[in-house]
């Protein structure tokens, strides 16, 4: 009783707590969060990149469009108030609190293959997270084909007057959180990003929270 | 005449048919593409690939490695979405995040890679006379088109994107789901430091923008308005596809930053590796 205390106490948005589950560092996890419902996501040890997808739990063909989310509000950026859409457009989950602001809409997931382009050959055979996609992604029926561009809760990905963009160093810390809240049934697929090579994790992949509130 | 045109009857109706071939419009494919009157490279004969897309409407053509593909917004309102197969191995495709990751760089121009989401190349800019384009805001769908101009449905005046893109999938036997965030030419968008987005509009009529092909790919080109074109009404108007074969092109590229260098790395080496014929490359 006083571990569900606690953790109803570390959910952003007050209720019944109907999961509670930690992510170990470098881990995929996934489930499905039933409309309504909240999730918050806990950054335990600070600047800990999770890569996120959401699909429509009923038909997964409707998913998270990073297009349709920043186009839909004119801003590339997520925080409190963004509403996270599908390909047309429609409402999957709303950030409804955020400690941390500026969550990532462009960087996409990193990858074996992509992490030979960014860091070098030796980097091959390294944990990725389109890895985790794949592995966690394969229990609901999902293939690659139905990966597409994520958001990266907890990075931070500025864009320069140039163009230029990149991975800096994160504005969380240990214990921040963010929570989302499902519009309809959803099904949440994240990587908890192994990646070792940026500051996306300050080169320390460490475990992060979920918990899921239900409205009392 | 009167007669010929008649259709009453199944000969009179096949003459009626037939009677219309060669009508020339200003929006249509040429066959063979050879018979386009001014190819880019003045060599006719290696010419792939020659139409004109109406404002609204979609094109597509599996392309072999080696091809240089041009995009012209003829009248200075185009926007040519565009995504990118593996033809030989189509689940290897266009992915947007990548593209501006890897090269550290969210705009499109000269020498920027579009990359697989296997870490290779499948097409390089190798001209750019616009500068204006976008990677970030993909394109438009049914609901967005349906708010902004009454109609974004496939035969609607005002289509989106998406829909457009669904048909022209189709046609490759891929499906909706198989469709990544797409990249678009001729309208930019910006980003401002607070992460807003701003249309910075189109640069004209006449820019193009070149491709040149990695891998045998599918294109699917959407010639619609911009998700965020500030024109409440739907104004797209001509786009210019001419594709030609420049394989010698592959040695000579326009980029030596070492994240391109070791994509086209991969990509040659995932080549060598899937065919067996010596290729005619120095």
């Amino acid at each position: 009783m006083t571990l569900l205390a606690e953790t109803a106490d570390l959910a952003l948005v007050p209720g019944r707590v109907v999961l509670d589950e930690t992510v170990p560092l470098r881990a995929p996890w996934s489930a499905v969060v039933a409309a309504g419902d909240v999730l918050t996501i806990v950054d335990l040890h600070g600047n800990q990149a999770v890569d996120t997808l959401i699909y429509d739990a009923a038909d997964h063909t409707r998913r998270y469009s990073a297009a349709a989310t920043v186009t839909a509000q004119q801003n590339l950026f997520l925080g409190t108030g963004s509403v996270l859409r599908d390909a047309d457009g429609e409402p999957l989950m709303t950030l409804v609190a955020d400690e941390v602001g500026n969550h990532d809409t462009v960087g996409g997931a990193c990858s074996q293959e992509s992490n030979t382009l960014r860091y070098g050959h030796h980097t091959k055979h390294q944990h990725a997270c389109v890895e985790n996609f794949l592995i966690e992604g394969a229990k609901w029926g999902l293939g690659k084909r139905d990966l597409v561009s994520n958001i990266n809760f907890f990075m931070n990905v500025p864009v320069e007057a140039d163009g230029t963009l990149g991975i800096v160093d994160g504005l969380s810390a240990p214990g921040k959180r963010l929570a989302i809240r499902a519009e309809r049934d959803v099904l949440v697929l994240v990587s908890n990003c192994p990646q070792i090579n940026n500051p996306c994790n300050g080169f320390d992949p460490t475990p992060v929270r979920m918990i899921v509130t239900r409205e009392e | 005449m009167t007669e010929t045109l008649a259709t009453a009857t199944t000969h009179a109706a096949r003459a009626h048919a037939r009677a219309q071939a060669g009508t020339v419009t200003d929006a249509m494919p040429i066959v063979p593409a050879s018979a386009w009157s001014t190819p880019p490279n003045g060599r006719a004969a290696t010419m792939t690939w020659a139409e004109t897309v109406p404002g609204g409407r979609y094109a597509s053509k599996v392309l072999a490695r080696g091809t240089r593909l041009r995009l012209r917004d003829l009248d200075g309102a185009a926007c040519a979405h565009l995504l990118i197969f593996r033809a030989d191995a189509p689940h290897e495709r266009l992915n947007v995040a990548d593209t501006v990751k890897v090269p550290w760089q969210a705009y499109l121009g000269l020498g920027h890679p579009l990359l697989s989401d296997q870490g290779r190349v499948l097409a390089t800019v190798v001209a750019d006379t616009s500068g204006r384009h976008d990677a970030l805001c993909g394109t438009t769908h049914l609901a967005g088109n349906t708010a902004k101009y009454g109609a974004g449905e496939l035969h609607s005046a005002s289509p989106a994107g998406r829909e457009l893109f669904t048909v022209a999938a189709a046609k490759h036997d891929l499906q909706p789901r198989d469709l990544p965030p797409s990249l678009s030419f001729f309208h930019g968008v910006k980003v401002e430091d607070d992460g807003s987005l701003v249309s910075t509009g189109n640069a004209g009529a006449g820019a193009h923008v070149d491709l040149l092909f990695h891998l045998p790919v599918i294109v699917l080109i959407a010639n619609t308005a911009h998700p965020l074109d500030p024109n409440p009404e739907f104004g797209t108007t001509k786009l210019e596809v001419l594709a030609w074969r420049a394989p010698e092109e592959l040695n000579s590229l326009p980029n030596d930053d070492p994240e391109y260098q070791r994509a086209v790395l991969n990509t040659e080496d995932a080549w060598a590796a899937a065919t067996i014929e010596t290729e005619n490359r120095q």
